[in-house]
């Protein structure tokens, strides 16, 4: 029965996909148009981004123009012909991804106890978490100093990972938790009558339960981490230097380098990009159950 | 409760930060109340257009097919840039000599200034934070959306339930939990809103942008007054506190008495 409820799932999908008219989606012209100006306003500062990197500094400061008549590559080249730069991208995409399989795989048992078991002052140790994003970065910036310092995890990029972890998991437990909610408890139920181990239930039919929101819950961690600066500026200082660091120079040396900021801003919107297209498929899928 | 004379020498102030920290007519007190006030207001409007606007849109995104990817990716984009970035890239698109987005307000013959005009100024950093943040709630509700089974549509349907009823009887309380995490993440860092403001207006003009973590750190590192600057870090965290506990509180609140 157990594998019932993985096919009839799988069943409820196909049937979905033959519907003409998607449930739960707004459709007609007046929505279709807001959503249109919507992202059209989304896409225009983005497209200025795009625009200030591919025109040189003069250009950008003198006129307005609304496409780069000169358009050049160099600052891009620069960027990747720099191995500082390039250096820097590749400890940050390597921090922000320890970061965000830390952060899940502790958030997911963490959501699933919250939601499912009752112990004393849960809600408040619940809302305890999210209390730690309450202070801004820096008040947590000098006791990680000290800390990484006196055991040697100091510009690593573990230092970089393992601190994120202070605001991404209250986050990743806090939304997983809401997609736990969402799934009857009567799943949990069934499985154990079936027979299913609680670690191969967890892995085998409830994580693909909520699979939407471990695709959202990825992003966000990838996401947060990613933009993070201070926390990241502070614990490193030349072997494991982020990105956003070496981008902060591009302001002192002679001026604001507006330019090369710009171009180093397209670049630092690529991964994040590639992971929401991995998880695209995930923040999508669409819930069915079997029998409940 | 101590200040510092220098030379690491303090004395004990007692409860005197916080009375003239909580007290209007005192200087420091018309600062913290006026600076309180803004982020009220500041926090309250961002959070009327954030989370009504990121929930429509969430409606129109398509269910599937193959533009939902490209979709996801383009509105994703805003979250994904660092915030100085944001900040310069707003330096820029807001001057109306040579943004774009000055230049098309000044040009609808708009008094459009964001160093001159309070409201311009004001307004500008509701438009980025709305602009930088409103993706965040439209993935959280999109996510939260595709997880109520299809069961319920198909319950609505043979009820003959009209569009808007299927979203206030299903949807939306089905979306509840993912509405308080966005509502809480949203107020958290709105209240805490400070690298916008520095970068785009610097606070300015006058005070109009000067939030709370703005006014804090030119009183602590502009003036060195510590001591009101710790008492005014404490005061503002409890309130942050505070005001996540009600919002926290109401909205299970509500969850509780709709199964009761």
């Amino acid at each position: 029965m157990g594998a019932d409820i993985v096919s009839d799932a799988g069943l409820a999908e196909v049937r979905g996909r033959s519907r003409p008219v998607a449930a739960g989606s707004l459709s007609g012209a007046l929505p279709k148009l807001g959503f249109a100006v919507y992202l059209l306003a989304l896409m225009l500062p983005i497209y200025w981004l795009v625009n200030m990197s591919l025109r040189s500094n003069e250009d950008i400061t003198s006129r307005l123009a609304f496409w780069p008549h000169h358009p050049s590559l160099e600052k891009y080249f620069f960027i990747l012909g720099d191995p500082t730069w390039t250096h820097a991208f590749l400890v940050s995409l390597t921090y922000v991804a320890i970061n965000t399989v830390i952060s899940v795989t502790v958030a997911l048992p963490a959501a699933y106890a919250f939601n499912r078991y009752h112990f004393i002052g849960d809600k408040y140790l619940f809302f305890w978490l999210l209390s730690l994003l309450m202070a801004p970065a820096a008040v947590y910036a000098m006791p990680f100093f000290n800390l990484y310092y006196a055991i040697g995890l100091f510009d690593t990029v573990w230092a970089v990972a393992l601190a994120h972890c202070l605001f991404n998991v209250p986050v990743a437990v806090w939304i997983l938790e809401g997609f736990v909610a969402g799934v009857p408890r009567e799943i949990d139920e069934i499985a154990a009558i079936d027979g299913y181990s609680f670690p191969r239930f967890f892995i085998r039919i409830f994580l693909p339960l909520i699979a939407n929101g471990v695709g959202v819950t990825a992003f966000f961690c990838f996401m947060f981490s990613w933009v993070e600066q201070l926390l990241a500026t502070t614990l490193t200082a030349t072997d494991a230097l982020p990105f956003a660091a070496v981008m902060t120079r591009s302001y002192s040396v002679a001026g604001m380098d507006w330019s090369l900021l710009a171009a180093a801003g397209v670049l630092t919107m690529i991964p994040g990009a590639v992971v929401i297209w991995f998880v695209r498929n995930h923040i999508a899928k669409g819930f069915a159950l079997g029998r409940v | 409760m101590q200040d510092s004379l220098g030379q690491n020498q303090f004395f004990w102030n007692g409860d005197g930060w916080f009375r003239d920290l909580l007290n209007p007519s005192t200087e420091i007190g018309a600062r913290f109340a006026d600076a309180l006030l803004r982020n009220l207001a500041f926090s309250l409007v961002a959070l009327l257009i954030e989370i009504p606007l990121g929930i429509a849109i969430a409606l129109c995104l398509p269910r599937r097919g193959w533009t939902i990817g490209p979709l996801l990716v383009i509105i994703a984009l805003p979250m994904l840039i660092p915030w100085n970035v944001v900040g310069t890239i707003w330096q820029i698109f807001s001057r109306a000599d040579i943004g774009l987005f000055g230049a098309a307000l000044t040009g609808l013959g708009l008094p459009y200034n964001v160093t001159q005009e309070p409201i311009s100024a004001w307004s500008t950093i509701v438009v980025i934070d709305v602009w930088h943040w409103t993706p965040l709630v439209i993935l959280l509700v999109y996510a939260g959306l595709r997880a109520i089974p299809d069961a319920y549509y198909q319950a609505a349907r043979i009820d003959a339930a009209s569009r808007w009823a299927t979203f206030v009887k299903i949807e939306l309380p089905k979306l509840q939990k993912v509405l308080v995490i966005a509502v809480l993440l949203r107020f958290m860092e709105t209240f805490m809103i400070y690298t916008e403001p520095f970068v785009v207006t610097g606070g300015g003009p006058g005070s109009a942008t000067t939030f709370l973590s703005i006014d804090l750190v030119k009183i602590a590192l502009g003036q060195v007054d510590l001591g009101s600057a710790a008492a005014m870090s404490l005061v503002y965290n409890l309130i942050t506190l505070t005001l996540c506990w009600i919002f926290f509180t109401i909205m299970t609140q509500l969850d509780r008495r709709r199964y009761a």
